[in-house]
């Protein structure tokens, strides 16, 4: 029989579960370092408990904000105060990420705050599909990864013929023969598929495609090997870790919550030069094929997009721009800034549908080393 | 779990802290506890942090005041296990084989044909080595899997060997740059410490510790300098490691007769290494630079 927890320890243990309740990431063995670690400390101060729990606990840090107001809700008895993220000045762009974890054990609710929830709510009104739409995606989910460019990676595998000597498998097959080499086995670099970026417009003149487009991001991240996602409009949000989540209206729900900019204005430019000034980010474009899935309709300066753009196309592999407005056969693009990028891209495509996005990524080329 | 209040000496956060001065690094209160707790608790420390914040630096540290050697895995895309772990010496096993006289046992497996790669190393002498993998976000997620196996119960599986498990938990640092999430897996199994770019004071301090040609007001006035340019959407902002330099370069044209603004601006080569960025800064510099003309 295992003894009853210690009532000292009690206060402890229950802080783990409460991060756990809010979408911290927490394993049980965390625990016992942290408790293990507070043995250790002292503790002679709550700051001493703030910091075992930061080294053994360890949250994202961009998860400290939210870590810090739950331990003081939870150890000083404080009341967490809401960020005030989601009133940013409109001059500067802000960058929004999804929190590092959040592994939340399906059925488990979601634990959001007021903010996020009324996003949620909002966009789960607007997530009723037609049916044929979800074959689509599933048919565009199983062809993802055979159809994404590749490239060489560094890694080597055994093969028929290739650049270099392995000798391991030589030496074994020579030992079956006495230590007479009969044939030389090689090595060949893998083929890898390239990461896939997906930058989706979130404005107002892309109402009528952006919650469809975020259904076909969490299609892509379920079944690309690397991909990211990131949605912009007046400011650039991460929501690649939000779709992870294998059920879709969870994950839908989540990424909508994160993204605070719906149906506002464009700054594509701006959106794409703060992709480009967190270095985490930016290393997410190298080699990657980038969609961008936006009507261009830029309010902010072209300058910036160009520059922003420029910047893009020498890391990534490709940069496809898919726009609804090329579902009409005569368009052209003629907003300044389109113009003035079209030479970076490698296509101007038709993404009036998610069919059509699905076949133009899909014809992206993949089986060839690139 | 194995608890050591004391290992090496040292019984606290704070006497680590201090350790560490002396071998030239200054710790602030976060990476004192987590490295002490990582000590006495017999788990890898995990660094995190925009590069050139110490991390490295801090493993390199720790080596010191331990008095251990340090044995360093820098990690890139597609390093395996042969690189990590160990190799066979297949060029001398192969001439053994040839050379062997008929009838004669020989055993290509003996310790002599085994190359040792550093996470052998500190495996089979965990009291003498601290182990540090160097940007562990380079790896691919293969190696990252490999790892998890060999950080959880710190044994090697060689298949002609047997299984090799360390006598006593070794000391080992990660580090990442964060280009990349790593596995939750792999962070449960580590203390974590995310390094920041240190307060203004602490980092003029850390300038003068390093260089003890610079004076205390350039290394002020560098400092400063540093904390806007980090302000600025940069694609390479500047770390600890180009402060240090940019305050000894300027410190080096100052002697030459050169003005101090112009010393600094002739110098921001050594803080700011990307020609886009230059090119951002360049009709800005006054902002960053007191005294230079427009």
């Amino acid at each position: 029989m295992i003894a009853p927890l210690p009532p000292a320890a009690r206060l402890f243990v229950s802080f783990p579960a409460l991060l756990r309740q809010h979408g911290l990431a927490v394993a049980p063995e965390q625990t016992v370092s942290f408790l293990s670690a507070i043995e250790l400390l002292g503790p002679r101060s709550l700051d001493h408990v703030r910091k075992a729990a930061v080294a053994t606990l360890a949250p994202h840090p961009e998860q400290r904000e939210r870590f810090d107001a739950l331990f003081d809700a939870h150890f000083l008895g404080a009341i967490a105060e809401p960020g005030d993220e989601d009133f940013a000045s409109d001059d500067e762009m802000s960058v929004q990420e999804d929190s590092g974890s959040r592994e939340i054990l399906q059925g488990e609710e979601i634990n959001e705050t007021g903010q996020a929830a009324t996003g949620a709510e909002a966009l789960s009104m607007r997530l009723l599909k037609p049916l044929d739409e979800n074959e689509t995606l599933r048919r565009f989910g199983r062809a993802l990864p055979e159809a994404l460019p590749r490239r060489r990676g560094y890694r080597q595998r055994g093969a028929r013929r290739g650049a270099t000597v392995d000798l391991a498998r030589s030496l074994r097959a020579a030992i079956r023969h006495d230590g007479e080499v009969m044939s030389l086995k090689k090595l060949r670099r893998v083929a890898r598929p390239r990461p896939i970026l997906l930058l989706i417009d979130v404005s107002g003149s892309m109402k009528q495609r952006s919650d469809a487009n975020l259904v076909l991001a969490h299609t892509i991240v379920q079944s690309a090997p690397f991909a990211e996602v990131f949605t912009f409009g007046t400011r650039l949000t991460r929501v690649t870790k939000a779709l992870r989540r294998k059920r879709r209206e969870q994950a839908l729900a989540e990424a909508a919550g994160l993204v605070a900019d719906w149906d506002g204005g464009t700054r594509i430019g701006d959106a794409l030069q703060a992709f480009l000034a967190v270095p985490r980010f930016a290393s997410y474009a190298r080699g990657a094929v980038v969609i961008v899935l936006s009507d261009g309709l830029e309010r902010g300066d072209p300058a910036a997009l160009v520059t922003a753009v420029a910047r893009l196309s020498q890391r990534a592999h490709r940069i496809d721009w898919l726009t609804p407005l090329a579902a009409d056969p005569a368009y052209r693009p003629e907003t300044e800034a389109l113009r003035l990028i079209a030479p970076r891209l490698a296509s101007l495509g038709n993404g009036a549908s998610t069919a059509r996005i699905c076949r133009h990524i899909l014809s992206l080329g993949g089986s060839q080393a690139a | 779990m194995v608890l050591r209040t004391t290992v090496a000496g040292i019984s606290s956060p704070e006497d680590l802290a201090q350790a560490l001065t002396g071998a030239m690094y200054l710790a602030d209160d976060g990476i004192a506890t987590a490295g002490y707790l990582s000590l006495a608790l017999g788990k890898p420390l995990l660094l995190e942090g925009a590069p050139g914040v110490g991390k490295t630096e801090a493993a390199k540290a720790i080596a010191g005041i331990l008095g251990r050697q340090l044995i360093r895995l820098q990690c890139f895309e597609g390093i395996d296990a042969s690189a990590a772990l160990y190799e066979w010496n297949y060029p001398r096993q192969m001439l053994a084989i040839r050379q062997a006289r008929e009838g004669e046992t020989l055993d290509i497996y003996r310790d002599d044909f085994l190359i040792e790669r550093p996470m052998l190393t500190a495996l089979r002498r965990p009291e003498s080595t601290v182990l540090l993998i160097d940007e562990i976000d380079r790896s691919d997620h293969e190696f990252e899997a490999f790892l998890l196996e060999f950080l959880s119960d710190f044994s090697i599986s060689i298949p002609e060997r047997g299984t090799l498990r360390a006598a006593e938990r070794p000391v080992v640092v990660l580090t990442s740059n964060r280009t990349r999430e790593l596995h939750e897996a792999l962070r449960r199994r580590c203390v974590y410490h995310y390094i920041a770019y240190p307060e203004p004071e602490r980092e003029a301090q850390i300038i003068m510790l390093r260089s003890s040609a610079v004076a205390e007001g350039t290394a002020r006035a560098v400092v400063h300098a540093v904390g806007l340019l980090r302000q600025e959407p940069l694609a390479k902002p500047p770390g600890v490691a180009e402060a240090v330099d940019w305050a000894e370069a300027a410190t080096a044209l100052a002697q030459t007769g050169a003005s101090w603004p112009e010393a600094f601006r002739r110098s921001l080569g050594t803080a700011i290494k990307d020609e886009e960025d230059l090119a951002h800064l360049r009709p800005r510099l006054p902002l960053f630079i007191p005294g230079l003309a427009a």
